[in-house]
């Protein structure tokens, strides 16, 4: 029995038992899988009192005005530049250049929280300007009030999405200015990635359905 | 005090084989599945008693007609969610969770969870949940809304209390908790398995746990979803109108959401009890699994198709006609594939040799009643049907004879099966055999009368009823009290046997075949003391005596 048991390590059998990735990595995926869930529960929230007849649903581009869209398409942009400079640090951690990768991760980080800033000014903005009703009984809403509170629900789910990422990113450049995470440890930077990547990809929806369809 | 242990129960530092309170801290802190699992029965185990509890009060209510053992009728409104809560969220699934914890890792032929921290923390998020959920009891605040919680009745208008905000946030957390669990069995199952362990090679249990993950991992965060929802419009009354048609909200939005998740939940509830019962029923026949292959795509096709159904639940609410028949043929083709399992099963037993200690009488007896369960369901599916039988105890007896006599049975052949495993010694097998019998007929007594209690219009959730059911209400709610009283028998068992039951060897019940037979009772912690491996089965019904000696893949 020993022999045959040796011999069945001896076989390379990777591919058939596993599925050739790390557990964390695995792990991250299904929990990607539930986040996207969450939002699509949201999303689908939203679509149903929308497209409702007699919603009283206004057009975003008129609700926002020009230069809120105008505004958070740059937000857009700077969450995929964003989105992009880690990809940058996982690559030039790949290459083994830390120097690079860590400043790249201070980018990272920078572009979450002027996204997160620019978010902060953009509410402060509606709930000052475009919504007085909501603390103020005076006032009453020029359309339907779900407008706002879907708003406020979508975009502060994911803002909140923003900011466990950009903790987390944190963790990980403390990690790389400590050492503690060497050219080796792709894995955990590449399991950052995906949740930064995702939360991206989320926002692209979320900015289609809420500012621009 | 001296602790003495075998096996993963055994003290792990030279400090906590004297000193209880430190063996304790290391139980609590414990990264290995295997405590983790012993962790959740426990839990569970209070859980369920507590929801027995809160049953055999509305039943003493409802012995008799009128008000007598409840003088407040909103207190009374509150049980029937209560109970619901305790037993689905707290219960059953961390019951389930819990067995899968410790036998899954080892079926597959793995040391531990993928995640073993993420383990613990699961775990320890379910008691805070479980004291927000219940909250209400001790501020004098219980929401009365069902375990539903459908707006406008749950919204900050009718239900203007805190113990309404805890119970929301208490479901959140568990939610979140059984989606970790999910997330590491996935892990678990999907790269940890040892040499030899193909996706088809894998023990029917660990399948349905597999399955079970996909659909907590794809249905509880829109339950999250809508609970948050709902969180804000009772938080921000004047911002949020998500549910109140006032504002331009929809009610059966909510119901919507509600039942994409709550239907696949009944999976969730009931899957795992499936994979156990497989793995009894081939033990105690000694026959491998009738159409394995059929058995694990039938389980994907019922999770498949529980994504498409939700809306049975919500015929009354005024859906369109063509909607409704969709969804009543959606619901009438589960049938299939459950009863391929049934049948599977039956032929799984046919010609086999069949010993029936007591987690072989749980799942036959589960075979029939669950059946019966099945049948009320294809009945209540029919649109023109349903509509008559909407909220009457028709209703209460279905779901009872689907969670009571499927879950909570297949828990008990569960946990009677693997008792030797987790704890090294047998239970007794005649207090077994007393408790299965009380409680298969008890269930019986208690709920198939509710079949005409809501065939003739008595309506769930109330108070008081029409004198004409007093008799049959009676015969319930004594089969109520008896089976509650019953389920102590098996604590009793589980305690006495845990220190003085008969000491069980490896394969307990010799016929064992799968990993966790293998190897010691109780396990090691990190359960195998070199790499396992598994010699591919050959799962064709060929007759007793099958190619390729079956019993033996791991030499100690």
């Amino acid at each position: 029995m020993a022999s045959q048991n040796a011999s069945l390590a001896a076989d390379s059998m990777i591919g058939e038992e596993s599925l050739g990735v790390t557990n964390g990595k695995l792990g991250m995926w299904a929990f990607l899988v539930m986040d996207a869930m969450t939002f699509a529960g949201l999303l689908a929230g939203y679509a149903r009192l929308r497209w409702t007849p007699g919603s009283d649903w206004p057009l975003p581009i008129e609700a926002f005005g020009f230069t809120g869209i105008q505004l958070t398409a740059l937000n857009t942009f700077i969450l995929i530049c964003s989105s992009v400079s880690m990809v940058h640090v996982l690559a030039e951690q790949m290459r083994g250049n830390m120097e690079r990768a860590k400043k790249w991760m201070l980018f990272t980080i920078f572009g979450g929280l002027v996204f997160l800033g620019i978010q902060g000014f953009e509410w402060t903005h509606l709930i000052m300007d475009m919504w007085p009703y909501l603390f103020d009984e005076g006032y009453e809403a020029a359309y339907s009030v779900n407008f706002a509170a879907t708003f406020f629900i979508l975009t502060g789910f994911h803002g909140m999405h923003v900011s466990v990422g950009v903790i987390y990113n944190v963790i990980i450049y403390l990690g790389l200015r400590s050492g503690k995470i060497t050219k080796d440890d792709t894995s955990v930077v590449e399991i950052a990635g995906l949740y930064w990547h995702f939360v991206d990809l989320v926002w692209i929806l979320v900015f289609t359905f809420v500012y621009l369809i | 005090m001296e602790i003495k242990a075998k096996g993963y129960l055994s003290p792990l530092t030279e400090e906590a084989k004297t000193s209880l309170w430190v063996y304790l801290k290391e139980w609590a802190c414990t990264t290995d599945a295997k405590r983790i699992g012993i962790m959740y029965l426990l839990f569970a185990t209070f859980m369920a008693i507590w929801g027995g509890i809160l049953s055999v009060i509305i039943r003493l209510e409802l012995a008799q007609h009128g008000p007598d053992l409840i003088m407040d009728a909103s207190f009374y409104n509150a049980l029937p969610g209560m109970h619901a809560t305790a037993m689905i969220f707290f219960f059953i699934i961390p019951a389930f969770t819990g067995v899968a914890n410790f036998v899954v890792p080892i079926q597959i032929g793995a040391p531990d969870m993928a995640f073993p921290k993420l383990n613990n923390a699961a775990f320890w998020i379910l008691p805070p949940a479980a004291i927000l959920t219940f909250a209400g009891f001790f501020m004098n605040s219980l929401p009365e809304f069902g375990w539903t919680a459908y707006p406008p009745l749950s919204n900050s208008v009718y239900s203007p209390i805190w113990g309404a905000d805890f119970w929301v946030i208490g479901l959140i957390l568990v939610g979140v908790s059984s989606t970790l669990g999910a997330v590491n069995f996935l892990a678990t199952v999907f790269n940890m398995r040892c040499k030899g362990m193909k996706l088809f090679q894998l023990p029917l249990f660990t399948w349905a746990m597999t399955v079970t993950s996909f659909l907590i991992l794809a249905a509880t965060p829109v339950l999250t979803s809508a609970l948050l929802m709902l969180t804000f419009e009772r938080m921000f009354p004047g911002v949020f109108y998500f549910f109140n048609p006032a504002g331009g909200g929809d009610p059966i939005l909510y119901q919507h959401l509600f039942w994409f998740y709550s239907h696949p939940a009944v999976y969730i509830m009931i899957l795992p009890g499936f994979g156990m019962v497989s793995e009894v029923i081939q033990v105690f026949s000694r026959k491998h699994i009738f159409g394995y292959v059929l058995m694990v795509w039938s389980m994907i096709a019922i999770a498949v198709l529980g994504f498409l159904v939700w809306a049975h639940h919500m015929f009354a609410t005024g859906i369109a006609l063509e909607i409704r028949v969709g969804f009543m043929f959606l619901t009438m083709l589960i049938a299939v594939p459950t009863g391929i399992k049934i049948f599977s099963w039956l032929a799984t037993m046919w010609g086999g040799s069949i010993k029936f200690d007591t987690p072989m009488l749980f799942a036959t007896a589960f075979l029939g009643m669950f059946t019966i369960g099945g049948l009320s369901g294809v009945v209540v599916a029919a649109v023109p049907v349903d509509i008559q039988l909407h909220d009457t105890y028709y209703v209460v007896a279905h779901i009872h004879y689907v969670l009571v006599a499927g879950s909570l049975m297949t828990a008990f052949a569960g946990v009677y099966f693997w008792f030797p495993k987790f704890t090294g010694r047998f239970y007794n097998e005649l207090l077994g055999k007393v408790h299965f019998w009380l409680t298969a007929i008890f269930i019986n007594v208690t709920f198939f009368i509710q079949h005409w209690l809501g065939m003739k219009g008595m309506p769930r959730r109330y108070y008081d009823y029409d004198p004409s059911f007093e008799l049959a209400n009676l015969i319930s709610s004594v089969g109520s009290v008896v089976l509650f009283l019953a389920q102590f028998i098996f604590i009793a068992n589980m305690i006495w046997s845990w220190r003085n039951g008969k000491v069980a060897e490896d394969n307990a019940w010799k016929d064992g075949f799968t990993l966790e037979w293998q190897i010691t009772s109780p396990p090691d912690h990190h359960n195998f003391h070199h790499e396992p491996y598994w010699k591919p089965l050959i799962r064709q019904h060929v007759g007793p005596d099958q190619p390729g000696g079956l019993w033996h893949r791991y030499d100690d």
